[in-house]
């Protein structure tokens, strides 16, 4: 008994060092930053992360209209809803893949605009003038307007018979033969990059002119000193200051335009034409309008692991060429 | 820093229930209850000029029918472009409302679920019994052989809507009765000007309303017998190509109609820009947009031959909506009162007055208030030479491919290219192909 009561005594510290206890105070110190992440990181579970597992779980099922009210129950069909996305042979695959490629190349353009016209206002913005600020605001009108709205106003200039678009083009200005169609057919592309475009770039003006405020004026007075010129003012100072705001944006513009679902959405409805079927509202028909949740979801799945090696490239490449621009 | 730790616990918790709750894959109760038994949800489907339209109509029967019960029935009104997105998340979820309209072409679709509540002969006895139901909307609420998934609400019928002073000035006497008589009668019209038919060249439903009907005057149609999907058949391809020929070929249908998918064409009709109209109780949205009844005239729509109402001489598809209740109500005996109540003598006839459209319920229907010319023609239609969508569990995704190649061709059509038999072929293959294996 006598030991057992030894034993049940609290280990003597042994003075003047050893391991010693953390007090109270530092354990708040170093655990209160992660208390603090905590509803963040709750909240990226939640929004993120739960979906996401969920969606890759689906891409394993075979899930339809049978299913969908109690998805868990749906049957497990290996790799089929993948084998048949990828399968470029077979229609699914052929239409999947003929809207990768729609996209990537609206994608490569609309950004390219964006991107163009957002730095060439920016620049000419650069200068104060009067009426600067009222040009400032009218040029992020089209970032400000609720999408919905926005585009349904482009889809009613876009209209054959009594939209603005033909008006302009056919009636005042005679350049084509007859009114031309907009959302349906061919010309669909051009008017989804146009909306796109008139969308989009003003973020990029936005982005830019905020990186252009970092570049010191004396930069361009002592070029200016040395002669150089507006051009050579642009490509030897301008633009290299704002790599790397340029590298964000590009990045930035690329993923919203990439999956970019509303404006094609709002635009053509949930059976966009051929010519402007983009990924996203082909994924949302192959879940929600076929029913084929399973597929849908495979898709999703395959499209992420895209952007996410397009990403991991292309962040790779930038910060490779920071640190090389830094050696130098 | 005791809150803080209950906080962060408690947040940790809540996650993590939520979690599972998300991972459950939705609901799983077989039946519904009477746990709630004085409210009811009610999602119904956009049939008047707005939404703004359809509560004025609807709140007042909803009031009568708290005053008679004691249930307070909350009123949805969804948006046609919302209500099967909706549908689908509420039978996900299992967070639906208890009673819900749906367009009857989706019954069979909507049945393989098995969110909606079977309405087996019990259920349909505590309704007054199928009898009360016309026969023709009756096989619009399920796949045959198995209880109906829904009952009908409202009838429509397609019916051809002619401009009596544009006739008149072409010097037709009466409306067309076959396709060859519209296409000879759209070249007087074009004479004088105007143009001849309306169509909704990128509506998808409207699409395959059209197809279905030319398809079964081919004698036709898009499934097997035993529900495979055949969009390649001789028939079909001959039906799509009649059907969008009316403006490759026959130009009949303006160009511009390609792209009309907003009802355009009801607009340019009641404006007196076109001609004819083939729609679907199309009455109450002519008026609302300023035509007057005698303006027009209306009549069956155009057969092959013959004349239409002979049998197998289809000439509309059955049209209209269903009353439905999600299996996992919370108050089912309220909610089958309540389909009582909308489908009883009364109620039919107020609703369907309000919407032009024919009741399904028999004795409604012989109201004097539906004797109308323009609702003989429809209550005709529906009785003699209407035919019911294939009610198939892939109705669904039959009409949105097979639509989407309808709208297709018309681009190719509006662009000025050539619709061929090859090309609609090419088309109806690639939409059968994106059909759901089985």
């Amino acid at each position: 008994m006598t030991t057992a009561v030894e034993v049940a005594k609290p280990p003597v510290r042994p003075a003047g060092g050893g391991t010693r206890r953390p007090r109270p105070g530092r354990l708040r110190r170093v655990g209160l930053p992660y208390l603090l992440l905590l509803p963040a990181l709750i909240l990226e579970l939640l929004v993120h992360l739960v979906p996401m597992v969920i969606g890759i779980v689906m891409s394993f099922k075979e899930l339809t209209q049978f299913y969908i009210r109690d998805w868990g129950t749906a049957p497990w069909s290996g790799l089929d809803n993948y084998r048949v996305s990828v399968d470029f042979d077979a229609p699914v695959g052929e239409a999947l893949l003929h809207s990768f490629l729609v996209t990537v190349g609206f994608t490569l353009l609309s950004v390219g605009l964006c991107w163009l016209i957002g730095t060439a206002a920016a620049v000419f913005m650069q200068d104060a003038f009067r009426g600067r600020g009222l040009l400032r605001a009218l040029f992020l009108v089209p970032y400000a307007l609720p999408v919905y709205a926005a585009v349904i106003t482009w889809v009613f200039m876009f209209q054959h018979d009594n939209g603005l678009v033909n008006h302009v083009l056919h009636d005042q200005l005679h350049l084509t033969d007859k009114p031309s169609f907009w959302l349906i057919g061919d010309n669909s592309f051009y008017a989804l990059l146009t909306v796109s475009v008139w969308k989009g770039w003003p973020f990029a003006f936005l982005i830019v002119m905020a990186g252009l405020q970092n570049i010191p004026r004396e930069l361009y007075e002592a070029a200016a000193l040395d002669g150089a010129g507006v051009w050579q003012q642009l490509r030897r100072i301008t633009l290299p200051s704002l790599s790397q705001v340029n590298q964000v944006l590009v990045l930035v513009l690329f993923l919203w335009t990439f999956n970019d679902f509303n404006t094609p959405y709002v635009l053509f409805g949930r059976a966009a034409p051929e010519a402007a079927d983009l990924i996203s509202v082909h994924i949302y028909q192959a879940s929600f309008v076929t029913w084929n949740f399973g597929t849908g979801s495979a898709m999703s799945v395959l499209l992420l692991l895209f952007l996410l090696a397009v990403t991991g490239v292309y962040l790779t490449l930038t910060s490779r060429n920071r640190r090389s621009s830094r050696a130098r | 820093m005791r809150t803080i730790r209950a906080a962060a616990t408690g947040a940790v918790v809540m996650s993590l229930a939520l979690a599972a709750t998300a991972c459950g894959g939705g609901s799983t109760d077989g039946g519904g209850s009477n746990d709630s038994p004085k409210t009811l949800t009610y999602w119904a489907s956009n049939q008047g000029a707005s939404i703004e339209v359809d509560k004025k109509v609807l709140q007042p029967e909803l009031d009568k029918f708290e005053k008679r019960t004691g249930i307070k029935v909350k009123l949805e009104v969804v948006p046609w472009s919302d209500l099967l997105n909706r549908i689908l998340t509420a039978t996900t979820s299992g967070q639906g409302p208890d009673v819900l309209n749906i367009g009857n072409t989706w019954s069979a679709s909507l049945q393989a679920t098995g969110a909606l509540l079977p309405w087996n002969d019990a259920n349909l006895a505590k309704i007054g019994g199928k009898d009360r139901f016309v026969a023709s909307a009756l096989g619009s609420t399920g796949a045959q052989g198995q209880d109906p998934a829904a009952v009908p609400l409202y009838s429509m019928a397609y019916a051809l809507y002619y401009n009596k002073q544009i006739f008149a000035d072409a010097g037709i006497a009466q409306p067309p009765a076959t396709w060859a008589e519209l296409v000879a009668d759209g070249k007087k019209i074009q004479a004088k000007g105007k143009q001849v038919l309306g169509a909704e060249g990128a509506n998808v439903a409207e699409n395959i309303h059209h197809v279905f009907v030319f398809a079964e005057q081919h004698g036709a149609d898009f499934f097997t017998a035993d529900g495979k999907p055949d969009f390649t058949s001789d028939g079909v391809v001959a039906a799509v190509e009649q059907y969008v020929g009316l403006m490759a070929k026959d130009k009949v249908i303006p160009q511009g109609n390609a792209e009309y998918a907003q009802n355009q064409s009801v607009s340019d009709f009641a404006k007196g820009k076109t001609a004819m109209l083939l729609w679907q109780s199309a009455s109450a949205n002519l008026t609302s947009q300023g035509m007057s009844a005698d303006a027009y005239g209306i009549a069956p729509v155009p057969v092959r031959s013959g004349s239409p109402g002979a049998g197998a001489q289809v000439n509309s598809m059955v049209a209209g909506i269903n009353l439905a209740v999600f299996k996992n109500t919370d108050n089912l005996d309220g909610a089958t009162e309540f389909v009582k109540f909308m489908t009883g003598d009364e109620e039919q006839k107020i609703l369907n007055t309000a919407y032009s459209t024919i009741p399904p319920v028999a004795a409604a229907q012989s109201d004097a208030a539906f004797n109308s010319p323009a609702n003989v023609v429809l209550k005709d239609t529906l009785a003699k030479s209407a035919a019911a969508l294939p009610q198939v569990a892939d109705e669904s995704q039959f009409e949105t491919t097979v639509g989407t190649a309808v709208k297709e061709l018309f681009a190719d059509a509006a662009a000025g290219r050539a619709v061929t038999t090859e090309s609609v072929k090419a088309r109806l293959a690639k939409a059968q192909q994106q059909m759901p294996a089985k």
